[in-house]
């Protein structure tokens, strides 16, 4: 069967020896959106990082039918959207349209295919009229929506958040949930939004201490006190 | 994910690491200076210079491979000296034809070249045992103690904090240019783009950093004057220097005083 994401028996240390992710196993399906979550340090963001091999561990990652090894890189990073916690890591051109042509122009796609790709991926994130702004003058919400359409012109299979709605208002929480409700991808998300995971998320796994200590139907995790409690999470 | 390959500390607990960092400072500072002021092709003094820091470099417990490695970092600022070869007038080495141009190396040219790449890596080595065998903190107190002009140090400090958020800053930055560098499905497409095109991003790049370092010193600025900072760093008294410390700082001086007048006497 086809899986969209597949990890099996990772483990993951660090060069100063601090083991970050200790024999995580697990499998997403393609159009399935799955919440991560889990305390500062539990190694979300590592395993994040696993997903185009940007880290590598010992263990087994498989990211749209490719095994994440050094010959696939480049067809993986165009299959998975990584979108970074901080925008401002994400957007490292002077404007808007540059950061999001990026992707598209790395490919080496031709510089029709690149307007039009970029356009979609601004109109998807409702942002075509900032095309040609300076991304470094947005608000912390506008900047977001912009590093999602960074990685929606490359026409990612998968789609990886981390900590989407951190540093956002209210307004821009509440329009960031109807963009990952809208948007049609594969998704996993890391974050401590427990009510953004019940919004929109139908699964959750939760990690602590580089493993993961549950995995199963947001319904029925987020029913479980003790083990939310006991791993440093609250109940919404 | 954090950067510290940066700092050239390393703690270990030799002498050298306990000695206090003002005495410290002031020895390398006099030892690159007598270095400097020794006259070209004085070759003995040189030497014992040399087991002078390379005795330092023992007792530090540092490891000699590692002072001899980091002092590679003498090499471009020797580079800078080697024209000299050409320029100092003398007895000649070696003539060159280029053209119709013919170039004299001269033998007090080479003299005064290899007697330059000597002490420069001389004085690397004094500065790395200093930055190895001090704390950064402990080196800006040191600074501070001997007078140097405290808005200097306060950007010392600054730097040195800042260097670090900087660092992994540009790290994550790459990281995210790295997570978009993918390979399109289509045949044939040429990935990675133009030279230009790279250079152009790798330059927005750079700017961009600037502006977040210039924003940043902003809110750090506000930051220190929400906490009463009025351009005046004030600090705890510091502690006295023992005995056997100023000891050795006289015994230090003495000797590199000695070292410099027997230099003059017979090279000078």
């Amino acid at each position: 069967m086809h899986h969209s994401i597949e990890i099996k028996n990772l483990t993951f240390s660090y060069p100063d020896g601090t083991t970050a992710l200790h024999d995580v196993s697990l499998s997403i399906e393609p159009g399935e959106k799955v919440a991560l979550v889990g305390p500062n340090g539990a190694g979300k963001s590592t395993l994040i990082l696993h997903l185009n091999g940007i880290l590598s561990g010992q263990g087994f990652v498989r990211v749209c039918s490719l095994e994440v090894i050094k010959e696939n890189l480049g067809r993986i990073r165009s299959c998975v959207g990584l979108v970074f916690q901080s925008p401002e890591d994400q957007l490292f051109s002077p404007t808007v349209f540059d950061d999001v042509a990026f992707g598209p122009l790395y490919q080496g796609l031709h510089p029709a295919e690149v307007l039009q790709r970029v356009d979609q991926a601004l109109e998807a994130v409702h942002m075509l009229s900032y095309k040609k702004r300076v991304s470094h003058h947005l608000s912390m919400g506008e900047k977001k929506r912009i590093a999602i359409a960074t990685v929606l012109s490359m026409h990612p299979e998968v789609l990886v958040l981390d900590e989407p709605t951190g540093l956002l208002d209210p307004r821009s929480r509440r329009s960031l949930i109807h963009l990952l409700q809208e948007l049609p991808l594969t998704m996993l998300v890391s974050t401590h939004d427990m009510l953004l995971v019940r919004e929109i998320f139908p699964r959750m796994i939760v990690l602590d201490e580089g493993r993961v200590v549950a995995d199963g139907p947001t319904q029925v995790v987020m029913n479980d006190t003790a083990l939310l409690e006991a791993h440093g999470l609250e109940r919404p | 994910m954090h950067v510290h390959f940066l700092d050239p500390y390393r703690s270990r607990n030799s002498p050298i690491h306990r000695l206090n960092p003002r005495i410290k400072l002031v020895l390398t500072v006099v030892f690159i200076l007598t270095n400097t002021l020794i006259p070209t092709g004085a070759w003995p003094v040189y030497i014992l210079l040399f087991a002078l820091i390379f005795s330092v470099e023992l007792i530090s417990e540092l490891g000699i491979s590692f002072v001899l490695k980091r002092s590679s970092l003498a090499i471009p600022f020797v580079l800078a000296a080697l024209p000299l070869i050409l320029t100092v007038p003398g007895k000649t080495l070696f003539i060159l034809p280029v053209g119709s141009w013919t170039i004299h190396a001269s033998y007090p040219g080479l003299e005064r070249f290899i007697s330059i790449a000597i002490k420069s890596w001389l004085s690397i080595q004094a500065a790395i045992v200093l930055a190895a065998s001090t704390s950064f903190p402990e080196l800006l107190v040191a600074m501070r103690a001997l007078r140097v002009p405290r808005l200097l140090v306060s950007i010392f400090g600054l730097m040195w904090r800042y260097l670090f958020v900087l660092v992994d800053e540009a790290t994550r930055l790459m990281r995210a240019r790295l997570a978009r560098s993918g390979q399109s499905e289509i045949p044939g497409a040429k990935t990675g783009g133009s030279i230009l095109w790279r250079a152009r991003v790798v330059g927005g790049m750079a700017g961009n950093l600037f502006l977040r370092a210039f924003e940043r010193s902003d809110r750090i600025y506000m930051a220190m004057v929400s906490r009463g900072y009025d351009g005046e760093a004030r600090t705890l008294p510091l502690p006295g220097i023992r005995p056997a410390h100023w000891v050795l700082l006289i015994a230090g001086l003495s000797l590199l005083g000695l070292l410099l007048g027997f230099a003059y006497l017979f090279w000078g």
